[in-house]
């Protein structure tokens, strides 16, 4: 999914109506926004962040020091390890890594939905979307973390729903 | 919350500068870990730095942990921020990585290092001047700034790699990097030892493949070789069995040294020490020892080298100092000249010559200088106020008249120069002088002197500065004392006195006065080759055949950087100008200053009756060389060095490979069967090597002597995993294994003489009577590593080559030469604070790491149990938590850790 088609999507599911128009910067076609009152805006996170202020919904970026530095962390993950990899072994181990950390939370900072959770859905549903329902059940804090959010009213919009199997099948995988 | 860093890793930088803004607001414990420690439990990979917050989360992301200190000050978040903080993580890091990697890991320089990052770092200039804005996000400094600052240090603290056009940006960068909590960052993570303080991080990370080679592994420490190509290998093994058959014929000796068409001539000076002041081991390793490495190290390369210094005899201090002696001032010269020299020859300073100032070809040089300038219209005659003492009757010299500064107010102001702030003062300019002598108040009087007209020359100056400086090896501290004087415009400087101990002055109404010492000083060094040699415009009057560098503290700057400059430009005689002006900055003395008249610190004549030989005390002087900023002599501190890097590193590990040679091959060189694993280590060895090479061509002279050490390191490594001394006693296969692993070892040990001869000669020289190496080897490093003693090569009587320094001793010493009290070195932000222990106490631990250290390798070398492993491991990383906590030093790893 193109950087401007994803931030299209966030528009939607924050309720903004408007739409802005994008442009592409670059071999990595990174989206660059042209506010009416200001200089241009560069990348997804960045403009992501300015979109959830212009609807309001500042608490998307987290409502503590801790958990807006929580939220911009995995922000940062969404475009530095999600984005730049594609080899299997990579996205095996940052699967691996993020079902270990999910094992005690619902969403990304904890209790609370935050954009974090809304652009790593939309960063890891290519992959997600391949998997066998093995590894699904080998990654079963994603799996849960990832059906959760597809649920989550108006962030799937026309994204394939992921389908997952809730009786386990391999009991001896963990 | 708890932040665990790791020595060398750069993200230290950002969070340490970042970690200031919660002081007194939330109380941050820092723990050093090591890099391989994976301190996030959900994290397959080990990051660092890691900050785990009170609420059991962690944030990983440097940039998130910088984000998070600057949330807590009560900092907002903008987009502008939020921008520049996706930029580095997604543009910057991969571009810098690259960048660093070919610099620390694969000895790159130049446009190697600066092409993948010149576009990020134009990007950033363009935009600071584009916005017109000091710093990224407005007019304060904020969090961008420190992230981006961090990520940058590393590489553009080196001016070479801080582009001359990039103005907005060098402005911006060298902004920040004078701000306290950014430069007590620099100073905790790097510890003065620039970009190579990150070579153990960097060793670790995959080769970059720009531009898109983002991969993040981080291969474990068995693979740590593996990072080198086949093609490197392949070419140290070739380089190695040419063996001493590629070494060249020697130079052969030539008397009197003279430079030589097509050539490289390479011209050494250290700055003049003046002739009755004992010089203090500031003075020693600032000019004359720093020298002498360089003037080793460029004979090695067989460079055709002339090396001079001598003592600079002028001046009114002589004068004061014969009255006081009852002697004539040249009585007075010829006593401490001879002082001078014999203190050189004991720290064996290889001077070609070491001349004076006073003979009658400085007169005849320095005089021909002038009537050039003043033909040419570049001396002015004025009138001058002058200091007088009327209690002593006499015009008072600069360095006789102290007082307030008036720049900077500092009280202790020479009549010449301020200490504090470096700038030039006119004596009459200081507020409340003092005669230093009776400390009664000089009055002003007045009397004619001729100046040396800079304004007129400065254009000159600004061209050959311009055509010199780009791309050569001046110091930063130099370029930066230069460029600040330019821009605040060059004055006239007056260049006679009221005196009789002087050049004197040819002209009409002068007869009473003398040249200024700073005027006529630098020509000694002409002077001083003039009596060397009649043919001494050879190397003086012959700037496109010879190199010229120039050695001295970061106070003689001036003097050879501009006004010498401007004389020679002035006098229009083809001079010889310097080409590499290296400046050190200031040594301490444990924490103060060294002082004669408090009898505060050693001096060169003290050093000989500690006892202790004369190349520890060159080792350990030029291990703490003031390079980039100033260090500080410690007793301790020497102690700990002393016994870890030269008893147990170095020694330890030359000692060992002769005597595996003596004792279980009868005193011949094994045959040796080379593994891969033994060709990595050849190629291992050889990028230290190079890296060597590189960091002494750039005068970088302490740090070149950390690559010595480094080598030393693997080669007892490789012994320890190798265990010769058991292999020999088992099967046909061990016995030729442990032949090929002594023989290897004694071939770098007879590597290191080579390399160790600039810093130790007599050291080097044992050595290598103890290994017989053969002549040509002993005076010619190349820049591969050969096989110098070959299969069959028989080696002579191996003893230790270094005494442990125990503690009583070195108490006594510290007593004996007075300022006592040890202070632990400045702390980051916010630090565990612990009492120093015992340095005994901290060398028992050290011994124990040494040990638990060797467990761990063998273990792992055997490929063990992984719990087993780990168990060790464990054992391993407490005990270095200890030495930690002992040295009071929570930010390092502590030493003994020898990685490969």
């Amino acid at each position: 999914m193109a950087a401007a088609e994803e931030l299209t999507l966030l528009e939607k599911s924050l309720g903004l109506s408007k739409g802005n128009k994008y442009s592409a910067q670059g071999e990595r076609q990174i989206p660059v926004l042209q506010t009416n009152n200001g200089p241009s805006l560069t990348g997804l996170t960045t403009i992501a962040a300015h979109l959830v202020k212009q609807a309001n919904k500042e608490y998307l970026l987290g409502s503590t020091a801790e958990e807006k530095a929580i939220v911009q962390q995995w922000l940062e993950y969404r475009v530095t390890q999600v984005d730049g990899h594609s080899n299997k072994d990579d996205i095996r181990t940052l699967l691996k890594d993020l079902n270990s950390y999910l094992e005690d939370k619902v969403y990304l900072t904890g209790y609370n939905f935050t954009l974090a959770d809304i652009l790593l859905y939309y960063g890891l549903h290519r992959f997600i979307v391949d998997l066998t329902v093995q590894e699904k059940e080998k990654y079963l804090n994603v799996s849960r973390w990832f059906c959760h959010i597809q649920h989550y009213p108006g962030i799937r919009q026309h994204l394939s729903s992921v389908v997952f199997v809730k009786n386990r099948l391999y009991t001896n995988s963990h | 919350m708890r932040l665990f860093v790791s020595e060398g890793a750069p993200g230290n930088l950002p969070v340490l500068a970042a970690a200031g803004r919660v002081r007194g607001r939330a109380e941050v414990l820092i723990s050093t870990v090591g890099l391989e420690e994976c301190m996030v439990p959900f994290l397959t990979r080990p990051r660092v730095p890691v900050l785990q917050l009170d609420s059991g989360n962690y944030l990983f992301s440097t940039s998130s942990i910088c984000r998070y200190f600057f949330l807590l000050s009560g900092w907002e978040q903008d987009d502008l921020t939020n921008q520049w903080l996706e930029w580095e993580a997604t543009e910057l890091q991969p571009a810098l990585s690259a960048a660093l990697y070919y610099l620390v890991v694969q000895g790159k320089k130049g446009e190697d290092v600066l092409g993948p990052v010149r576009r990020a770092l134009t990007h950033i200039d363009h935009s600071l001047s584009r916005q017109n804005c000091p710093f990224l996000a407005g007019e304060t400094e904020s969090l961008a700034d420190i992230v981006l600052w961090g990520a940058l240090y590393p590489l553009l603290q080196d001016p070479a790699y801080l582009p001359e056009e990039l103005g907005a940006l060098r402005s911006w960068f060298q902004t920040l990097s004078t701000q306290e909590p950014c430069q007590r960052a620099a100073e905790t993570v790097l510890k003065q030892q620039g970009v190579l303080a990150l070579q153990p991080f960097l060793q670790k990370q995959p080769q970059p493949s720009p531009p898109d080679g983002r991969a993040v592994t981080n291969e474990p420490e068995e693979e740590e070789l593996a990072t080198l190509s086949e093609e490197e290998v392949a070419m140290a093994v070739t380089a190695w069995e040419k063996g001493l058959g590629s070494l060249p014929s020697l130079r052969p000796q030539q008397n009197p040294v003279l430079p030589v068409a097509g050539e490289r001539n390479v011209l050494i000076t250290s700055a003049l020490p003046y002739v009755n002041n004992v010089p203090h081991l500031g003075n020693i390793i600032g000019c004359v020892l720093s020298a002498d490495v360089f003037a080793r190290y460029s004979r090695l390369r067989q460079w055709n080298t002339l090396y001079l210094c001598g003592t600079d005899e002028y001046g009114t201090a002589t004068e004061t100092k014969a009255m006081e002696e009852g002697l004539t001032p040249q009585e007075i010269c010829d006593k401490y000249h001879v002082v001078h020299a014999d203190i050189y020859r004991w720290f064996n300073i290889s001077f070609d010559i070491f001349g004076r100032t006073t003979t009658p070809q400085q007169t005849k040089i320095t005089q021909d200088i002038f009537q050039r300038l003043l033909t040419r219209g570049f001396v002015l005659q004025d009138t001058v106020e002058q200091l007088r003492c009327e209690r002593c009757a006499r015009f008072l010299a600069d360095r006789f008249v102290e007082g307030v500064c008036p720049f900077c107010g500092y009280e202790e102001a020479r009549g010449d120069q301020c200490d504090k702030c470096g700038k030039l003062i006119n004596a009459i300019e200081l507020k409340k002088p003092q005669c230093k002598v009776c400390r009664s108040c000089p009055v002003v009087k007045s009397s004619q002197h001729l100046f040396l007209d800079l304004p007129k020359l400065e254009k000159r100056l600004e061209e050959w500065l311009g055509k010199t400086l780009p791309g050569s090896d001046w110091t930063p501290n130099a370029r930066f004392i230069i460029r600040s004087w330019l821009r605040d415009g060059l004055k006239p400087r007056c260049i006679t006195r009221d005196l009789k101990w002087g050049t004197p002055v040819p002209l009409e109404g002068f007869e009473d006065k003398v040249f200024y010492v700073w005027f006529d000083a630098t020509i000694g060094y002409l002077s001083i080759t003039a009596n060397y040699t009649d043919q001494w415009e050879r190397w003086w009057k012959n700037p496109e055949q010879v190199d010229l560098y120039q050695f001295m503290a970061k106070d003689n700057v001036p003097f050879h950087g501009l006004v010498f400059p401007c004389s020679a430009l002035g006098a229009e005689d083809n001079y010889t100008l310097v080409s590499h002006l290296i400046a050190t900055e200031y040594l301490n003395y444990e924490d103060g200053k060294f002082s004669k008249s408090r009898g505060v610190g050693v001096f060169g004549d003290m050093a000989q009756d500690t006892g202790i030989p004369a190349d520890i005390w060159r080792f350990y002087l030029l291990y703490i060389r003031p390079e980039g900023q100033d260090s500080a002599f410690s007793w301790t501190d020497m102690l700990l060095k002393n016994n870890s890097e030269l008893l147990n590193n170095l020694g330890n590990f030359i000692n060992r490979a002769g005597m595996f040679v003596s004792k279980f091959f009868g005193g011949y060189v094994p045959e040796m069967v080379l593994t891969p694993d033994d060709q990595r280590l050849l190629a291992h060895v050889t990028l230290e090597l190079r890296h060597y090479h590189q960091l002494l061509e750039k005068v970088r002279i302490r740090d070149a002597l950390r690559s010595i050490l480094t080598i030393s390191r693997h080669g007892n490594q490789y012994i320890q995993v190798n265990e010769p001394w058991k292999r020999i006693k088992g099967s046909e296969a061990d016995r030729q294994r442990a032949g090929t692993v002594t023989g290897l070892a004694v071939n770098i040990a007879a590597l290191l003489s080579v390399m160790l001869q600039p810093y130790m000669p007599t050291v080097s020289a044992t050595i290598q009577a103890q290994l017989q190496l053969p002549p040509p080897a002993c005076s010619i490093l190349l820049t591969n590593f050969l096989c110098t003693l070959p299969a069959g090569h028989q080696i002579g009587t191996v003893s230790p080559l270094f005494q442990k320094l125990e503690n009583d001793q070195i108490e006594s010493l510290r007593q004996r030469f007075g300022g006592g009290q040890t202070k632990v070195s400045p702390k980051p932000a916010a630090v565990e604070t612990v009492a120093t222990a015992e340095p005994q106490q901290i060398q028992v631990l050290m011994d124990e790491i040494t040990k638990q250290g060797n467990i761990v390798r063998e273990l792992k070398a055997q490929k063990a149990d992984k719990n087993q492993v780990a168990a060790e491991v464990a054992k391993l990383l407490d005990l270095k938590k200890q030495l930690a906590l002992a040295e009071g030093k929570p930010l390092e790893t502590p030493k003994g850790k020898k990685k490969k």
